[in-house]
C-alpha cells in the first residue's frame, strides 16, 4: 500500500446524504476481476447521460454537466467532501478502488458507513470525520471559492483551511500507523503464525466438530 | 465472572491476539465465497505465492451473475460469465469446495449457507458481501468484508478488528396476522435510520423474535446492515437446533450431543449490560412499503407518501426531495394508490421456503393484474427450488401469471439479465431500494412477500391484512 502523510488538494463538494456504493460505482462494472480502471466509472449513473457498460469507451459519453465533478470549477478534485452515511450499502471494495481511482486520497464526512470505512484505510484513501457543523462550514466555504483547496496532515490529524483554520480529527491508532507507513495487513498478521496455531489447537478441543 | 452478552461471548471465544491499542487479531470459521468479491483476492493470494490458510473453512458459490432461466445454455454475457468461470478455476486450483452453477446446491450465498448447516452458532462467518449479517440468526457472529479482508482472510484465517458496540434491540408481543419479520424489520430501520447501528452489534431478543422461524429470524438479521449495524444476531434456542439437526455440514451423533450444549449457552447472561438498548411493541407494527431511495423511507401501507415541506431539518428535507422525484411520487398519495409495473419475489431477505409458501398462498387460484408487465418468483437455492415443487408451489405461481425462475440474486441488484427498464415501479421482497438498484432508473418500493404477492394480484398496493 502506498503511504498516506500528508496532502494538498481540491475539494469537490457532493451534497447529498446516504451515498451509497452502488451509487459510487455501479453494479455492471464489479464483473471486473481486475482491481484497477474502475476511476471512469465512478458515480456513473450520475456523470454520464447515458448508460454505462463496461467495456465502453468513457471519453465519448455525454457528460451530466449539472452532476458537481464535471463541472470545470472541480476538475483534478482529489479531495471529496460529502454528508452523512456515506459509503452506506453493499460491502464492494470496488467503491474505494474507483474513489482513489479517479484521484481521491481523502473523503470528508460527518459519518461513513463501517465496511466502506475499512475498505478505504485498506487503499490509502483517507476517511475523515468532523461534526456536522464543520463539515456545514467547508460546504458554504468550498461552494463560495472557486479553487478552494485543504490541507491535510495525518501525523497532527488535523484538516488546515486556505485561512489558516485547523479542525483536529480522530483516527484509529492502528490504521493511522498502517498509512504513515503504507503497512499491508496480511504481512502483519503473518507475524503471529504460532499465536494462531496455538488458537487452532485450543479451539478444536472445545469444539471439535467446526474441523472434521 | 462479569455477565456476557451473546456478543461478548462470540468475540471472546474467537480473539487470537489483542495488541496494544485494542486492535484484536479475531479468528474466522467460516468463510463464504462469491464470484464477485473474490477474484482480486484470489489473485492477491497468487501474487503473493500464498496458500489458503485452511481451505475447508471455505464455501464458494456464484449467485450474483447467473441467469435464472435457460441454464443450459451458461452464461451469455461474456464478463459475467469470465467472471463465474474465474471462481471455478479459483476453487480447483485451491481445492475449495465450490456449488457450480448446475448443482442442485446452488444458491444465494445466505441462503445456502445456513441451508447445508455450514453456518452454525458459535462461529465466526464472513463474506465478501454486505449481507452476511445473515447468518447471525444463529447465534453466530457474521459479518460482510472488503475484497482486501477476503484474501486477509484466505491468507491467515484471522481478521484485524476493534470490538464494536452493542446495542439489544427487544420486540416484545406478536406479530398481527399478514406482519412477517420483513415488516418488523422495516418498520425498526424506520425508527431508527440507516445510521441507527452504526458501529453496533445489534442483538435482537424479546417474544417476538422468539416466536420467529429460522427463515424470519434471517430475514431480521439480513436487515440489521440497513440499518448500519456491523452486525446481527439472535440467541439460540430449540428453534435453531431443531433447524440444524440432520443438515449435511452440521455436526453428528456424539459431537452433534456436545455441539447443541455447547451451543445452549450462547445467549446473553441474564442482567448483562449493552451499550445502548430499543424497544418495540410488535402488536403495534403493520405491513410496510418503502417510498424513497432508502430503507429508512418506509411507512404503512395504510399511510401515505410523507411531505418535505413538513421535515425542518434540511439536509433530510433535501434528501426526501430528490427521493420523490427519483421515484416519481407525489408527497401526500395513499400508498394503496401507487401502481406497480413488476414484482420481484427473492432475494437473501425472502426467497426461503417459508417466504415462497407465504406468497404462493395469497396468489392461489387468482390471477396478476394486466397492469403488471412481469411478477417473478425466484427461490434462494435449487434446494428450495425443488422443495416448492414438491408441494406444488410452482404451479400456483404459474398459474397466476408469475414467472417461476432459477435461484440466483436475480433482480435484486440485477447483474444478470432480470432487471428494471427506466421508470419501471417494482414491488421487491429484496433489502435495497437505493437509485438503480434494480436497473438504471428503475424504482423499488421494499415490502414483505405477501404484499408483494398482493400487490401483483391488485396491480397496486394493498393491505394484506384485508385481501
Ligand atoms: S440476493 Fe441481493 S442482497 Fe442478497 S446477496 Fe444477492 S445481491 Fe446481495
Amino acid at each position: 500500500m502506498d503511504k498516506f502523510i500528508r496532502m494538498d488538494g481540491l475539494v469537490v463538494p457532493l451534497d447529498r446524504s446516504n451515498v451509497d456504493t452502488d451509487a459510487i460505482i455501479p453494479k455492471q462494472f464489479l464483473k471486473s476481476i481486475k482491481r484497477t480502471g474502475f476511476g471512469p466509472n465512478l458515480f456513473d449513473e450520475w456523470r454520464y447521460l447515458d448508460h454505462g457498460e463496461p467495456g465502453m469507451d468513457n471519453s465519448i459519453r455525454p457528460l451530466n454537466s449539472d452532476f458537481v465533478l464535471n463541472q470545470p470549477r472541480y476538475r483534478g478534485a482529489n479531495i471529496l467532501l460529502a454528508r452523512e452515511n456515506f459509503g452506506c450499502g453493499s460491502s464492494r471494495e470496488h467503491a474505494p478502488w474507483a474513489l482513489s481511482g479517479y484521484g481521491f486520497r481523502t473523503i470528508i464526512a460527518p459519518s461513513f458507513a463501517d465496511i466502506f470505512c475499512n475498505n478505504c484505510f485498506r487503499n490509502g484513501l483517507l476517511p475523515i470525520t468532523l461534526d456536522a457543523s464543520s463539515i456545514d462550514d467547508l460546504f458554504v466555504a468550498v461552494m463560495a471559492t472557486p479553487g478552494y483547496r485543504l490541507k491535510i496532515e495525518l501525523e497532527q490529524q488535523v484538516v488546515v483551511t486556505p485561512s489558516g483554520m485547523t479542525y483536529h480529527f480522530e483516527v484509529d491508532a492502528f490504521r493511522k500507523n498502517c498509512l504513515l507507513n503504507g503497512l499491508d495487513d496480511i504481512g502483519l498478521t503473518l507475524k503471529y503464525v504460532s499465536e494462531i496455531k496455538e488458537y487452532e489447537e485450543r479451539r478444536k478441543l472445545k469444539e471439535p466438530w467446526l474441523f472434521v | 465472572m462479569g455477565k456476557k452478552t451473546l456478543y461478548d461471548k462470540l468475540w471472546d471465544s474467537h480473539v487470537v491476539h489483542v495488541g496494544a491499542d485494542g486492535t484484536t487479531l479475531i479468528y474466522i470459521d467460516r468463510h463464504l465465497v462469491h464470484e464477485v468479491t473474490s477474484p482480486q483476492a484470489f489473485e492477491g493470494l497468487r501474487l503473493a505465492g500464498r496458500e489458503p490458510w485452511r481451505a475447508a473453512s471455505m464455501l464458494a458459490v456464484a449467485d450474483h451473475n447467473v441467469p435464472t432461466t435457460d441454464r443450459a445454455q451458461g452464461i451469455a454475457d461474456p464478463v459475467s460469465r469470465l467472471q463465474v468461470e474465474t471462481l471455478s478455476s479459483n476453487c480447483d486450483e485451491f481445492r475449495i469446495v465450490e456449488f457450480g452453477m448446475t448443482d442442485l446446491r446452488q444458491g444465494i450465498v445466505h441462503v445456502i449457507g445456513p441451508e447445508q448447516g455450514a453456518t452454525l452458532p458459535g462461529m465466526t462467518v464472513v463474506c465478501g458481501d454486505s449481507h452476511t449479517s445473515t447468518h447471525g440468526a444463529f447465534a453466530a457472529l457474521a459479518f460482510g468484508i472488503g475484497t482486501s479482508e477476503v484474501e486477509h482472510v484466505m491468507a491467515t484465517q484471522c481478521l484485524l478488528m476493534k470490538k464494536a458496540r452493542s446495542m439489544q434491540i427487544i420486540v416484545e408481543g406478536y406479530l398481527g396476522r399478514g406482519v412477517t419479520a420483513k415488516d418488523l424489520v422495516l418498520a425498526i430501520i424506520g425508527k431508527i435510520g440507516t445510521a441507527g447501528g452504526t458501529g453496533c452489534a445489534i442483538e435482537f431478543s424479546g417474544s417476538a423474535i422468539l416466536g420467529l422461524s429460522m427463515e424470519g429470524r434471517m430475514t431480521i438479521c439480513n436487515m440489521a446492515i440497513e440499518a448500519g449495524a456491523r452486525a446481527g444476531m439472535i440467541a439460540v434456542d430449540a428453534t435453531t437446533i431443531t433447524y440444524l439437526e440432520n443438515r449435511p455440514f452440521a455436526p453428528q451423533g456424539e459431537l452433534w450431543n456436545r455441539a447443541v450444549t455447547y451451543w445452549r449457552t450462547l445467549c446473553s447472561d441474564e442482567g448483562a449490560k449493552f451499550d445502548s438498548v430499543i424497544r418495540f411493541d410488535a402488536t403495534t407494527i403493520k405491513p410496510q412499503v418503502t417510498w424513497g431511495t432508502s430503507p429508512e423511507m418506509v411507512v404503512a401501507v395504510d399511510d401515505r407518501v410523507p411531505d418535505p415541506s413538513k421535515e425542518v431539518d434540511p439536509v433530510k428535507r433535501k434528501s426526501m426531495n430528490l427521493a420523490l422525484e427519483y421515484m416519481g411520487l407525489e408527497a401526500n398519495t395513499p400508498i394503496t394508490k401507487i401502481q406497480i409495473d413488476k414484482v420481484f419475489i427473492g432475494s437473501c431477505t425472502n426467497a426461503r421456503i417459508e417466504d415462497l409458501r407465504a406468497a404462493a398462498e395469497v396468489v392461489r387460484g387468482k390471477f396478476v393484474a394486466p397492469n403488471i408487465k412481469m411478477a417473478m418468483a425466484v427461490p434462494g437455492s435449487g434446494l428450495v427450488k425443488r422443495q416448492a415443487e414438491y408441494e406444488g408451489l410452482d404451479k400456483v405461481f404459474i398459474e397466476a401469471g408469475f414467472e417461476w425462475r432459477e435461484p440466483g440474486c436475480s433482480m435484486c441488484l440485477a447483474m444478470n439479465a432480470d432487471r428494471l427498464e427506466p421508470s419501471e415501479r417494482c414491488a421487491s421482497t429484496s433489502n435495497r431500494n437505493f437509485e438503480g438498484r434494480q436497473g438504471l432508473g428503475g424504482r423499488t418500493h421494499l415490502v414483505s412477500p405477501e404484499m408483494a404477492a398482493a400487490a401483483a394480484i391488485s396491480g397496486h398496493f394493498v393491505d394484506v391484512r384485508n385481501f
